[in-house]
């Protein structure tokens, strides 16, 4: 019992950076219409900025985590300005490959400037951990489940309440229409691309000190996102969110019970499951954003 | 004038053992040459269904593993108590299970992906792959996981009396994948050209006004799939005759890429583009070695050229050089009588 509620507890906090990858994703795919391939490079980028923040430059923790936020905003946004702007209404297959295309460029350019050797990065945190019982969850895991969330919240609150948010729906409902009422779709989907990338940073920062950093750890991390959307159905927030808590669960309780070789097995095989049964995702009754 | 430059072409092909006479570079033409046999039939999905699997380096791998696995004999508990032993089996019978079983995953893949087109369709192949990738690296009672197949046999065809030769050496090994290569090219060209490839190709152009017009969509899917699967799994197992060593990194999503870019950059939808690309793209690596530049900038580089062929050729390299052709096949015309043209030219 003991055992199954601590299988519970850590898959509540990788949930929260899965929810975090997800959610960019499924905004960038809904939106735009973009496979984007970059997400994984996103969230490894947010890692190594983290670890240059951190550990080379010696700033403080959490300011560190905040700028590399930003930075992956920055080139969320640079990307879509290079790469995605002068393809827009190409084919899906179109842009997926020049998405492919940045992802392998950025991926050997990572391991170029930082080689192949893991890296690991201090935190402030206390290194007991937080005991309840037969439980034990770390301070910066807690940490980590708390800033996902609040982030989950403000871009819930972002697309929701705001006027971009506004936009971003109209654009997501019919491209069109939403410029014919004025609202400019170029920077709709810049900022679409920026958040969502900056998200990804967010969660690579985040997970970054929990783990290591290598220059392959967005690869696992971008097909995972792809499942959490397919999950939670395209363009969905709270699909996503849950899809991501749904896949951590399958996965930390998999690897607990079944196979750990297998745990990153779960996720895809639950996505070969799922279209079988509900091609366009779980949660998705009509496409909507929101 | 069209016929002579494939006699020229091929025997050209024919004659690089003859003078080329480094090893090493006779083994990046063998090995460019599996590669161009796997993106021939991507293409066949990616140019003439228009369907993006980004999966396919399973169904080579698949392939691989199969004619290894069966060549070599294996023991496997299926069951806790249920042991099952397959006694090695000769090389030849080894490829036909590879094609045979990654024929049957095509088909199996197919009946489940084509539930879904466009981006998820591209997902649930990654996510395949991916599956796939995770089976061989950990059951390794049956494939050893990442200590990998060791001392594959190497291709041997007997015929008591007649026939006899093993294929071991570069030599050897080039012949056998060109004429590999030259029957995966003339099986594609011949679907393609009969009235399934017309269908395929409807179906690439506008789905629902081929279903209007009688054509079984799934159908044509799923024959398109299990084609392609069984082409690349024969590549797969020449891959692994060749190399004689296959480990779960033949499933990496990267050789998946590789082939992706050989078709896009060559032409998606016509027979000569994988070809080209495959050849451009397949020697290119070398090309970039020999430069004496670290691996992760020939990757770079790999990832702009990507980029770039996108932009720049979108249609990619052979229907980019058509007018040329055209042109000169146009002036071969005015001399003599107009010759038919082939209907996968006129169509695409």
């Amino acid at each position: 019992m003991d055992q199954l509620l601590q299988h519970c507890l850590n898959a509540l906090v990788l949930g929260g950076t899965y929810a975090l990858l997800g959610i960019g994703l499924t905004l960038i795919f809904g939106i735009m219409r973009v496979v984007n391939f970059t997400h994984g490079e996103l969230y490894s980028f947010g890692a190594y900025m983290m670890f240059m923040f951190v550990m080379l430059l010696h700033l403080d923790f959490f300011l560190s985590l905040v700028l590399a936020m930003l930075l992956g905003i920055a080139l969320g946004a640079a990307i879509e300005f290079l790469l995605l702007r002068k393809l827009r209404g190409a084919d899906i297959d179109t842009t997926m490959l020049v998405m492919i295309g940045a992802w392998i460029a950025m991926q050997n350019l990572e391991q170029l400037v930082w080689s192949g050797v893991a890296k690991s990065i201090k935190t402030p945190f206390p290194s007991s951990p937080l005991v309840m019982g037969a439980l034990s969850v770390s301070w910066n895991r807690l940490f980590v489940l708390a800033v996902a969330l609040g982030l989950i919240l403000c871009t819930y609150a972002l697309v929701n309440r705001t006027r971009l948010g506004r936009a971003m729906r109209a654009t997501f409902q019919d491209p069109d229409t939403a410029a014919l009422m004025g609202v400019d779709i170029g920077t709709i989907y810049m900022s679409t691309f920026a958040l969502g990338s900056g998200l990804a940073a967010a969660a690579g920062a985040l997970l970054g000190p929990i783990f290591v950093v290598t220059p392959t750890m967005g690869d696992l991390a971008s097909l995972k996102a792809f499942a959490i959307v397919i999950l939670g159905g395209l363009g969905n927030i709270v699909g996503a969110t849950i899809g991501g808590f749904i896949l951590a669960f399958i996965e930390e309780l998999g690897a607990g019970y079944i196979s750990s070789g297998y745990r990153d097995a779960m996720g895809f095989l639950l996505i070969i499951a799922i279209l079988l049964v509900r091609p366009t995702g779980l949660f998705s009754r009509k496409e909507r954003i929101g | 004038m069209r016929r002579l430059a494939t006699i020229a072409g091929l025997a050209f092909l024919f004659s690089i053992p003859l003078w080329l006479g480094n090893f090493y570079l006779l083994h990046v033409c063998i090995i460019t040459g599996i590669f161009i046999i796997a993106a021939m039939s991507l293409n066949l999905l990616l140019g003439y269904t228009g369907q993006l699997s980004l999966g396919h380096a399973a169904f080579f791998g698949i392939g691989a593993y199969v004619s290894s696995l069966a060549s070599l004999g294996f023991e496997v508990h299926l069951l806790p108590d249920w042991l099952v032993t397959v006694d090695p089996k000769p090389v030849w019978f080894g490829m036909a299970c590879a094609v045979v079983v990654t024929g049957l995953c095509g088909w199996a893949i197919g009946r489940i992906a084509f539930k879904v087109r466009g981006a998820y369709f591209v997902i649930v192949t990654i996510s395949f792959a991916e599956v796939v990738r995770l089976v061989a690296l950990n059951w390794d009672e049956l494939t050893q996981g990442p200590m990998a197949l060791n001392n594959i046999p190497p291709l041997s065809l007997v015929i008591p009396g007649l026939l006899d030769i093993t294929f071991i050496g570069k030599v050897a090994n080039y012949y056998l994948v060109l004429v590999f290569a030259i029957l995966s090219y003339g099986i594609i060209a011949r679907l393609v050209r009969s009235r399934a490839g017309r269908a395929m190709i409807a179906l690439k152009e506008n789905e629902a006004l081929a279903a209007s017009v009688g054509i079984d969509v799934t159908k044509y899917l799923v024959l398109a799939t299990v084609m392609s699967a069984a082409i690349a799994g024969a590549a797969g197992a020449l891959y692994a005759h060749y190399v004689r060593i296959v480990d779960p990194n033949v499933f990496l999503f990267i050789y998946t890429v590789t082939m992706v870019i050989m078709v896009v950059a060559g032409g998606k939808g016509t027979l000569a583009g994988p070809v080209v690309g495959g050849v451009i793209f397949g020697l290119l690596p070398e090309g970039l070695r020999s430069l004496a530049i670290a691996p992760e900038v020939q990757w770079i580089v790999y990832g702009i050229l990507m980029i770039l062929v996108v932009y720049l050729l979108p249609q990619g390299i052979v229907p980019a050089l058509r007018p040329f052709l055209q042109h000169r096949r146009h002036l071969d015309a005015q001399k003599q009588p107009p010759a038919d043209i082939p209907a996968s030219e006129a169509m695409s």
